[in-house]
């Protein structure tokens, strides 16, 4: 005899109160997998307490980080990606477009503008990873070179966080030719003499490296990020080997002369100001 | 050199064999084939003229990467006369997959930058697959700033997989060195033409590729990511090559659709490797049209038109 069974079903059902725990209140941090409490998390720069592991940040946090209190004004957010050559791989290019516009909010991978630093009238662009991985096509293209060719006219210095995977493969050839395209504007803010402060966050590589992102007058990376051109899979690959450790990360590469310096986000906006109050110095 | 083909060429093949063995039986045995050899040569020529005007773009890719087609030494050899190779970044070493002089081409002194695959497997292994070190992109660069100094005229051939994806080309920067060519190159202040002979891939190829003129022989590709590459990432299936060449729209045709190329440049009929010494008239006379076009603007004016056509490129929309 299952006596074990219940012979009789209660007259009423158990009513469970459901908690509401808002979810991502804690998070484990990608490198130390400590549990951070997400507030405190986003009050220190998303740099983790424990291990100082720098974690993602989307592009306006980041302006947020670097520009004064309200002063920042957003522009050419207008240009929106065509599909210029109907790209289809497992999903349509024009799919992939309006899935990633309503995740993040913004019609491409970069949201640039002009505000102050520290007092300093700059043009800043902060490139969004979490649209299509921070790729380069015509649109983030277009929109750092008019910030370019802003900085050059109004003779105001540039910054470019970078944090991309690259030229983006849906819009082919074209996402090549904004390599060229931006890098050929730079040659005309350097004529301009303007100052061009490049910051590179995890992970900047790919086609942004091999432009704008190392163009830099400096060249300033987040602790531990990734930066390359060649990928480290694509090189595993290739050499058929494993990487060493540390291989293509900020301080790899000031090791190896690429870049100025390698900062802490917490002290990143002051050492731009610091930069920039140099720079502009004239003699009295 | 035409002693390797592809499958799609198979049904030329088999006809130029026949053709040639009618020919060599009429010579031994003295009966006249004649009619019968002219009908096959036309229907040959029919067959090439077919074949190649409906590749596919992945087959078109194969095209470009044909093992027998003409590599930048070929055209060099044939076009122009008295070339003197340079060797060396001055920095570090010399690459062997970007080669560079200076050279006579009709009445010009020009300098020649080429990136160069092997054809044989020792010399593929040192031309590194054609694949550049950083050095080859900081040799261009050296000589093409020799080259504005005398005010000589500069053409560069592009024929690269792309960049190496090695340890030691990280260690010494390659993404710095496209990035400075990207960004001298806007300042070069004699004429710069750039040719795309086979394999457009990527950064390795548009690091000698910010021209006056970009032109592409009929059977060249370009390309952001080789098929292989793009299928391996947007498929995850390194299989998918062909639906990857189809998406990428790399053919010739493609590129000066989107007004990334000036021109198209004909290849004989059946391809560049069919006929290299035809290939490399016609591109000799392209040259000479161009060069005598851009000789006439001022260097302000080289570098001025240089920048607007590459901040034209690109497509969006602007609410």
């Amino acid at each position: 005899m299952a006596w074990f069974l219940r012979s009789k079903t209660p007259k009423e059902k158990l009513k469970v109160k459901k908690l509401n725990i808002p979810e991502g209140l804690w998070l484990k941090c990608d490198s130390c997998k400590e549990i951070i409490y997400k507030t405190e998390l986003d009050k220190n720069y998303r740099v983790c307490p424990k291990c100082n592991h720098h974690h993602r940040m989307n592009a306006s946090h980041r302006i947020s980080l670097l520009i004064d209190n309200g002063s920042f004004v957003g522009m050419d957010s207008r240009i929106t990606p065509q599909d210029p050559l109907r790209f289809r791989d497992t999903k349509r290019y024009k799919d992939r477009l309006r899935t990633y516009t309503k995740k993040t909010g913004i019609s491409d991978a970069v949201i640039c503008g002009e505000g102050m630093l520290n007092g300093h009238k700059v043009q800043i662009c902060a490139m969004e990873f979490g649209f299509m991985g921070g790729s380069m096509g015509s649109v983030v293209g277009e929109k750092i070179t008019r910030a370019i060719e802003r900085a050059a006219s109004e003779k105001t210095p540039l910054i470019v966080i970078s944090c991309s995977g690259g030229a983006r493969m849906q819009e082919g050839i074209l996402s090549l030719m904004q390599m060229a395209k931006t890098s050929v504007a730079l040659a005309q803010l350097s004529e301009a003499k303007v100052p061009y402060i490049s910051v590179l966050a995890d992970p900047a590589t790919g086609g942004v490296t091999a432009s704008f992102a190392m163009l830099g007058d400096v060249i300033i990376a987040e602790p531990n990020a990734l930066v390359g051109f060649a990928g480290p899979r694509v090189i595993e690959q290739t050499i058929k080997q494993k990487l060493p450790d540390g291989f293509q990360r900020a301080e790899f590469l000031l090791e190896h002369g690429m870049i100025d310096m390698v900062v802490h986000r917490k002290e990143l906006k002051n050492t731009i100001g610091k930069l920039l109050d140099l720079l502009e110095r004239t003699k009295t | 050199m035409a002693g390797q083909y592809l499958d799609f060429e198979e049904p030329i093949i088999e006809l130029e064999k026949k053709i040639a063995e009618l020919k060599a039986v009429s010579k031994n045995n003295g009966v006249d084939f004649s009619g019968e050899i002219r009908r096959l040569h036309k229907k040959a020529n029919r067959l090439r003229h077919s074949l190649l005007s409906r590749l596919t773009r992945w087959q078109r890719t194969q095209l470009a990467r044909h093992p027998s087609r003409p590599f930048a030494f070929d055209y060099i050899n044939m076009m122009t006369k008295d070339f003197i190779e340079l060797h060396g970044d001055r920095h570090f070493g010399d690459c062997h997959s970007i080669i560079g002089g200076v050279a006579r081409l009709e009445d010009w002194s020009v300098f020649i930058i080429g990136q160069q695959k092997g054809r044989d497997i020792k010399e593929k292994m040192f031309r590194n697959f054609g694949m550049p070190q950083p050095e080859g992109y900081r040799k261009a660069l050296r000589l093409m700033k020799f080259a504005e100094k005398f005010g000589k005229p500069i053409i560069t051939l592009i024929d690269t997989p792309g960049a190496y994806p090695g340890i030691d080309a990280e260690e010494r920067g390659q993404a710095e060195a496209i990035a400075r060519n990207l960004y001298e190159m806007a300042n070069i202040s004699v004429p710069i033409i750039v040719v795309v002979i086979g394999e457009g891939g990527s950064g390795g190829a548009l690091a000698v590729g910010v021209g006056n003129r970009v032109l592409m022989l009929e059977n060249s590709v370009y390309s952001v990511i080789s098929p292989e590459g793009c299928a391996t990432i947007l498929w995850e299936d390194c299989k998918k090559v062909e639906e990857a060449a189809e998406a990428l729209c790399l053919a010739a045709d493609d590129l000066l659709k989107l007004g990334v190329i000036d021109e198209i440049i004909k290849e004989p009929l059946g391809g560049a490797h069919r006929n290299p010494e035809a290939t490399a008239g016609i591109l000799r006379r392209v040259l000479r049209r161009h060069l005598q076009e851009l000789t006439l603007l001022s260097p302000d004016d080289l570098i001025q038109q240089r920048r607007e056509k590459f901040r034209e490129m690109g497509t969006f929309t602007e609410r």
